[in-house]
């Protein structure tokens, strides 16, 4: 069937910002689908809350929201724009729960809008799990043995049937959020009740544990002529017990035979079409008892999922912009198979390699936080790697994650006891393989460790025979290494891994291999495992005799993406990097991407000209760059982890473009820094660099406390924090010296209560433009990563507004920056303080791209190739009449046990904008995006310290004059008492009837202000407040700035209710 | 690699054009010459092993991992393997699977079949698939030849063409067959039971696979398999109500003493052809068959019904296709019923005026997709209403009238 030709208008529902669960992924199918539909002719009206995503870009649909997603403003967007469907398969489970709230708060029957890809009947069929279960039971096929509580005692009457352990799942959360395995009865309840309040429905089921069973997924995909194919499987290494986001996962299947597999793909065949799913792609989960084969249905997602993305990357095809076409209409025989050009979308691919994908954690950010894995996603992002085999692609995409490890290193410390190496492997951690390893160098054998982890023997026989390979390569003579080279990188071993196996450096190996000629080839994914011409250049490396590389002789650009998302480096510099991509190929160059993040729109293959999947690594960029000979490498635009490269490319011999590395090296090693701005007489808080205890205390005593402390060489804070004390201090040295060994700690003067300012600039070496000047909201103190800010400046005077423009221009001449930098500066007592500069693109580009309306990224990567600003009509700064609220989004929901309090140490996983002609109401719209649904009436509950008292409460004054109810606990309530504000006193925690967190569980507040001294006791005291509050899904603020920003917006929604605006009119009006 | 510890035979592929391929040998040690084709399902490599359809052929598989699920005695599709030699990027000797009896390796010793691995088996395809199908020596015994001998026997042995291998792996006497289709696993899609009454087949096997036989039986059939020789008249001394034509080796158009009976049969009993038994309906039909460039071997091929213009995910294994124009040239009123979307080969015919019809892929699938599984509905219909006296065409049931 040809496409429809009834509908124009479609409205495409993205995903929100970050989260655990719900990465940048969506972008790339949002992205994707916003090509091909508009590609087709129709107008694509989207709504996402994320500006730093590529489709949110202007061009990418015909109008762009960047607007709360919710039922109010969608409505909203719906009557201006009058769309005829609503396509809401691609936006995950946000995307898919506000599509189920729109049917019912009756806004689609209203409008006459229809949804395509999945009608609303399918998406409950396959989300509530009650109806999936009936579903599955109308087919014949078998689900673990479960029941569907809306109660404690409901979910006690269902365990006896379950049994211990049992796995407790909450209807309609997204990465699993609320579930949890009871392995004892004593938790049950507990566990039971979490879920409950997790869940939006209230409801959760409590389910038979197959625990250690296989664990697989199918990508599936059916268009309207009901024709079915299977895109990927997917086995998990990690058996059933794991989310399979937290998995490490391995496409296609191992370990089963070909009528195994051919019953699962019956079964998936039968479940999208019972559930219904209309047309696009769906995602299947099935566990296999190993000893029975006996096969159950674990769930569906009736949309594009995190694994689609990963099948797509896997395979090639093209998940999501295939899900849009089948959406309007087309059949899967009606579409191209891009790569192949020839044949058609309607086969399943084959793949003639591995692939394995492994998670990226980082608890190393949440004290506390247990480090389990369970049902409940926990990872933050994920390295993928392509090998010929399992071996390699498994050693590559160890080495693609970027925690250090260059292949299956023993544990740090020699002397970890047996039983705690076997406590990490049957109780799964991160660290898993590496224990593994760790056993099997110490002597046991496969079947053991099958026993006691339930891993499959296939996987850890190949786990085996990597460890013996690296006893025999560690055991080899000097001479005889040239010999084993091959077959040590067939493997997969990385040259770091060999050079300390061998007593070498990284560079000996590497000289070696040359001496050798053994050397990596190039193998295009293709979809079809050569049975056909490969007419994208989407290439992996291997140790094997032919290469398909072909590099032409264009001429050429290296981009070096961003790797896997961690905390402080995700999809914003992605989206750079796509922008760099974009923008060269717009002007002639061909450019070349590299990257491992599966989940990204870089690693799409038709972003670039050429795609290599291939770990971030010294090692794997070199073998490239020798082999495309580009004109030059872009590294500033993926985050820390190209630019931890720069130095060592550029002494390789890699062209790098753009700002010299080393410029970087004197905006991060502390002597050249202060050496810079005592040049250009520039103020920075008093500090100095230390590499023991005692050197810090030296200069801690001279700069006097708190101080803040921080290793060099680090992004998102990791490891930032301000120190009150002596005895604080050496204790953060002992642990950050360990967090970072090559580098010293920088130890600064903390300016408490500064405000911190972030600036973007473009320089050309001549010309300087400030791309933005950025307020935060939150106090200095709090992570630029986690505060929320505004642009323009909402508080700022004009003189300090200058004195940053100059300062900054100062620093980009100085540094002959060629692209992008970001600078940090504090403002107390109009002083102006440098805090950092980087040199490179920085976290906040997209945002402020959007905010003005001008591509930075774009600009900066034509920059970096040699074009001056006044050739590109950007030479003079943006000055935007409307504001632009940036916020942060945490994950401290999916870390029972983690502290909700903002910290120099970065938290948050995405972010928000808010955009208005008012402050308050752009700072509202971000809060509500945030999830942070401002009241405009009801209980305010307020304990705050004694230091911030004075200016919240002639806040509160406002609130409680503007129809709220305030109540307090003791000390804050005295405070409001005497200032005549009517207040309720309530018992701290645990200090009486009812106290404060009973009041939060009852139901009665509606908003919390808490600040806390930074004393242990004191922020233990108030943590159940704040844990409340996240588990009753209250705003909730946690420092002054925050709080009065929030209350001027309450008040600004009071006067008003939010409008929408889509960001082709607000970037028009700009230019008008 | 997985032998790494016991340090691996080297063993090499020539091939005629004079490309040696050199890696490590597993299986039988010798020597096994045959056409190279290569197959892209990534799971069912005992099925493929074992498919006599593989005689005179060197099977190369493009995915890399081969053996993990071992060997058992339920996936067989024969009682040996019939291909010449087998080609995996790395092979595993210890299979992890619940049903596993035996590793690959120790089966392929058992059969005195040689196997090759440790190479770029990709280059291996994209050679085959540019340059076409071509006579390769798989050798695992140092001692029988160099590889520069090999590429020298390559060029003098014979490929598929005009060779008729049907012969070499047909059945020597008629027997009955009873098995029906696997068990299979808990959980499982639940299976339709047997429709009833029973018919009697008569099955020529010319390397007949038993998943075919298996999914005849679950429609009902009383099956009784026959040698490729066997004439019409003792066939029809059997009394049967259908006639089925086996999937089979090599070119069709060389195999020997079947073309007349089948144009017998075909005039008196409900037809339906797989594969080898398509093209051989079509040849008898009067039409004529074509050598492809590489053939297709593999379980992810879309095959269309051009009447439903529905798509099958199915498995096809053949380096021959009918030519359709050749059949209406001989004045056969048959209509292409399928065609393979990738390169729209005939893949499947039936029969205007009377009860026949043939698929040129595999519907029994094994290893491959259960998509196409219809066809055995549909012949078991086209039988009934035959049976029951209506004067039903292929063509009919193909278009569900």
């Amino acid at each position: 069937m040809p496409k429809r030709t009834d509908i124009e208008t479609i409205l495409l529902i993205g995903s929100g910002p970050i989260v655990i669960g719900q990465a940048c992924e969506f972008d790339y199918s949002g992205t994707q689908a916003c090509k091909a539909l508009t590609e087709e002719g129709y107008r694509v009206v989207l709504v996402n809350s994320n500006p730093a995503t590529i489709m949110t870009d202007p061009e990418t649909a015909d109008r762009t929201y960047v607007e709360p997603m919710t039922v109010e403003s969608v409505e909203k967007i719906i009557e201006i724009e009058s769309p005829d469907v609503i396509l809401p398969t691609l936006g995950g489970q946000t995307a898919l729960n506000l599509a189920v709230s729109l049917a019912e708060a009756g806004i689609l029957d209203k409008y006459g809008v229809d949804l395509i890809g999945a009608s609303l009947e399918a998406i409950h069929k396959a989300e509530d799990r009650n109806q999936f279960r009936e579903a599955m039971s109308r087919i014949g096929l078998a689900m673990p043995r479960s029941g569907y509580a809306r109660s404690l005692e409901d979910a006690r009457r269902i365990l006896k049937d379950t049994g211990i352990p049992a796995i407790i799942r909450p209807s309609f959360t997204l990465g699993g959020t609320g579930g949890s395995i009871a392995y004892r009865d004593a938790d049950f309840d507990e566990l039971v009740e979490w879920a409950l309040q997790q869940s939006p429905t209230n409801t959760c089921l409590i389910e038979q544990s197959v625990l250690g069973w296989k664990e697989y997924e199918l990508e599936v995909m059916r268009d309207t002529s009901d024709n079915v194919v299977i895109i990927c499987s997917i086995e998990n290494f990690d058996p059933m017990g794991v989310h399979t986001g937290d998995s490490i996962t391995v496409a296609p299947a191992q370990t089963l035979t070909d009528r195994e597999y051919q019953e699962m793909r019956d079964a998936a065949v039968a479940i999208i079409r019972e559930i219904g799913v209309d047309t696009g792609g769906s995602n299947i989960q099935f566990g296999v008892d190993p000893d029975t084969g006996a096969l159950v249905v674990i769930e569906m997602n009736p949309r594009v999922s995190r694994s689609s993305a990963l099948a797509s990357k896997a395979t090639g095809f093209p998940i999501a912009k295939i899900a849009a076409k089948l959406a309007v209409g087309y059949t899967l025989d009606e579409i191209r198979n891009d790569i192949t050009r020839e044949t058609p979308a309607s086969f399943e691919p084959s793949i003639d390699y591995v692939v394995t994908k492994i998670p990226r954690f980082t608890f190393e950010k949440f004290p506390g936080v247990d480090n389990t894995l369970t049902t409940q996603m926990k990872s933050v992002g994920e390295a993928m790697a392509i090998g010929r085999t399992f071996k390699e692609s498994f050693h590559k995409a160890i080495r693609s994650l970027e925690i250090g490890h260059a292949g299956l290193e023993s544990p740090e410390s020699k002397e970890v006891q047996g039983d705690d190496l076997w406590a990490e492997i049957e109780t799964p951690r991160p660290g898993r393989i590496w224990a593994v390893a760790e056993v099997m160098r110490r002597g046991h054998g496969v079947d053991e460790v099958h026993q006691r982890s339930k891993i499959d023997p296939w996987f850890l026989r190949n786990l085996e025979e990597l460890v013996r390979l690296e006893d025999a390569l560690s055991a080899s003579s000097p001479n005889d290494r040239g010999a084993w080279l091959r077959t040590a990188k067939q493997a997969g071993f990385s040259d770091r891994r060999l050079a300390t196996l061998w007593g070498m450096s990284e560079g000996e190996v590497r000289e070696l291999r040359k001496n050798e000629d053994v050397l990596p080839v190039y193998k295009r994914v293709d979809t079809c495992a050569a049975e056909f011409q490969a007419h994208t250049p989407y290439l992996y490396s291997t140790y094997e005799e032919e290469c398909e590389s072909e590099p032409s002789d264009r001429r050429k650009v290296m981009i070096l993406g961003g790797g896997p998302n961690r905390i402080g480096q995700g999809i914003e510099f992605d989206y750079c990097c796509v922008h760099a991509s974009f923008a060269l190929r717009e002007t002639g160059f061909e450019t070349v991407m590299v990257n491992c993040n599966p989940e990204t729109v870089s690693t799409d293959y038709d972003t670039s000209d050429r795609l290599y999947f291939e770990p971030l690594t010294l090692e794997d960029v070199l073998a490239i760059v020798e082999k495309e000979q580009p004109i030059g490498l872009i590294v500033q635009f993926g985050g820390q982890t190209p630019l931890s490269l720069a130095m060592e490319l550029e002494r390789a011999g890699a062209p790098i473009l753009g700002t010299p590395p080393d410029a970087i090296d004197r905006a991060e090693d502390r002597k050249r820094f202060d050496e810079l701005l005592g040049k250009l007489q520039l103020r920075r808080p008093p500090g100095g660099v230390s590499r023991s205890i005692e050197e810090a205390e030296e200069v801690a005593d001279r700069i006097g406390y708190p101080v803040l402390v921080r290793p060099s060489y680090v992004l998102g804070g990791r490891a930032m924090e301000i120190v009150h004390d002596a005895e604080s201090l050496a204790e953060y040295m002992h642990y950050a010296v360990r967090a970072s060994q090559d580098h010293p700690v920088l130890i600064d003067r903390f300016l408490a209560d500064a405000i911190e300012v972030d600036v973007d600039a473009i320089s050309d070496g001549k010309t300087v433009v400030i791309g933005g000047i950025m307020e935060h909201i939150e106090q200095a103190g709090v992570h630029s990563g986690d505060s929320a800010c505004s642009l323009p400046p909402y508080s700022l005077s004009r003189m300090v507004i200058e004195e940053i423009l100059e300062a900054t221009r100062k620093l980009a001449r100085e540094l002959g920056v060629r692209g992008l930098m970001n600078v940090q500066y504090a403002v107390k007592d109009s002083q102006v303080y440098v805090i950092e500069v980087n040199p490179r693109a920085s976290r906040t580009v997209p945002f402020v791209s959007k905010a003005i309306g001008v591509p930075l990224a774009k600009l900066a990567a034509l920059v970096m190739v040699g074009t001056s600003l006044e050739e590109l009509g950007f030479t003079e700064e943006c000055w935007p009449g409307h504001f632009s609220v940036k916020e942060a989004v945490f994950p401290f929901v999916k870390f029972p046990g983690a502290d909700t309090l903002l910290s120099p140490e970065m938290k948050s996983t995405g972010e928000v904008m808010g955009i208005d002609s008012n402050f308050g109401r752009a700072y509202a719209k971000a809060q509500i995006e945030a999830g942070n649904s401002l009241p405009t009436r009801g209980t305010v509950l307020v304990s705050v310290r004694l230091e911030d008292r004075a200016p919240i409460c002639e806040k509160i004054r406002e609130l409680a004059r503007h129809g709220f109810r305030v109540i307090a606990t003791p000390g804050t309530a005295e405070s409001l008492a005497a200032l005549g504000i009517e207040v309720e006193p309530v018992s701290k925690v645990g200090k009486g009837e009812r106290d404060v967190v009973e009041r939060i569980e009852g139901g009665e507040v509606d908003l919390v202000i808490n600040t806390v001294r930074a004393e242990p006791e004191s922020v233990r005291d108030s943590a159940a407040i704040r844990r409340s509050a996240l588990l009753k899904n209250l705003p909730y603020f946690t420092t002054v700035a925050g709080a009065l920003s929030a209350i001027g917006a309450i008040r600004a929604l009071q006067l008003e209710s939010i409008g929408v605006r889509a960001l082709q009119d607000v970037h028009d009006r700009m230019s008008n | 690699m997985s032998q790494h510890n016991e340090t691996p035979k080297s063993a090499f592929l020539a091939l005629a054009d004079g490309t040696i391929y050199r890696g490590q040998a597993f299986g039988g040690t010798g020597v096994g010459v045959g056409e190279v084709c290569f197959n892209t399902s990534m799971t069912g490599y005992q099925e493929i092993l074992t498919d006599p359809s593989y005689a005179g052929q060197v099977v190369a598989m493009t995915y890399t991992q081969i053996g993990n699920v071992g060997v058992n005695p339920e996936d067989e599709e024969s009682n040996r393997p019939f291909l010449q030699a087998f080609i995996a990027r790395e092979v595993f000797h210890d299979p992890s699977n619940w049903r596993a009896q035996e590793s690959l390796d120790a089966y392929l010793m058992r059969h005195g079949i040689p196997g090759i691995s440790g190479f770029d088996t990709r280059a291996l395809v994209r050679r085959i698939r540019d340059g076409g199908a071509q006579v390769g020596v798989a050798c695992t015994d140092s001692d029988a030849m160099t590889p520069e001998q090999g590429v020298e026997f390559a060029r003098e042995s014979p490929g598929l063409d005009g060779r008729d291998l049907v012969a070499e792996v047909t059945c020597q006497e008629s027997y009955r067959w009873e098995e029906g289709i696997w068990k299979g696993i808990d959980g499982q899609v639940p299976r339709p039971s047997r429709p009833g009454p029973t018919f009697r087949l008569v099955a020529y096997d010319f390397g007949i696979k038993r998943n075919i036989l298996r999914r005849l039986v679950e429609q009902g059939f009383d099956v009784t398999v026959v040698p490729a020789t066997t004439s019409a008249e003792e066939v029809l001394a059997l009394e049967p109500d259908a006639i089925f034509l086996s999937n089979g080796p090599g070119d069709p158009a060389a195999v020997q003493g079947v073309r007349q009976n089948v144009r017998t049969l075909a005039d008196r009993k409900p037809v339906f052809g797989i594969c080898l038994g398509h093209q051989i309906l079509a040849l008898a039909l009067g039409g004529t068959t074509r050598k492809l460039k590489f053939g297709h071997h593999g379980g992810n091929q879309p095959g269309q019904d051009t009447v439903t213009k529905k798509v099958a995910i199915c498995a096809e294994n053949h380096g021959y296709a009918v030519d359709a124009e050749s059949l209406r040239g001989a004045g056969e009123p048959v209509e292409v019923t399928h065609i393979n979307l990738n390169d729209e080969t005939v893949e499947g015919l039936a029969h205007v005026e009377r009860p026949l019809f043939s698929v040129q892929y595999h519907p029994e699938a094994s290893p491959g997709p259960h998509d196409a599984a219809y066809f055995f509905d549909r012949f078991r219909e086209m039988v009934a209403r035959h049976k029951a006296g209506e004067s039903v065409t292929g063509a009919q049931v193909a278009r569900g009238m």
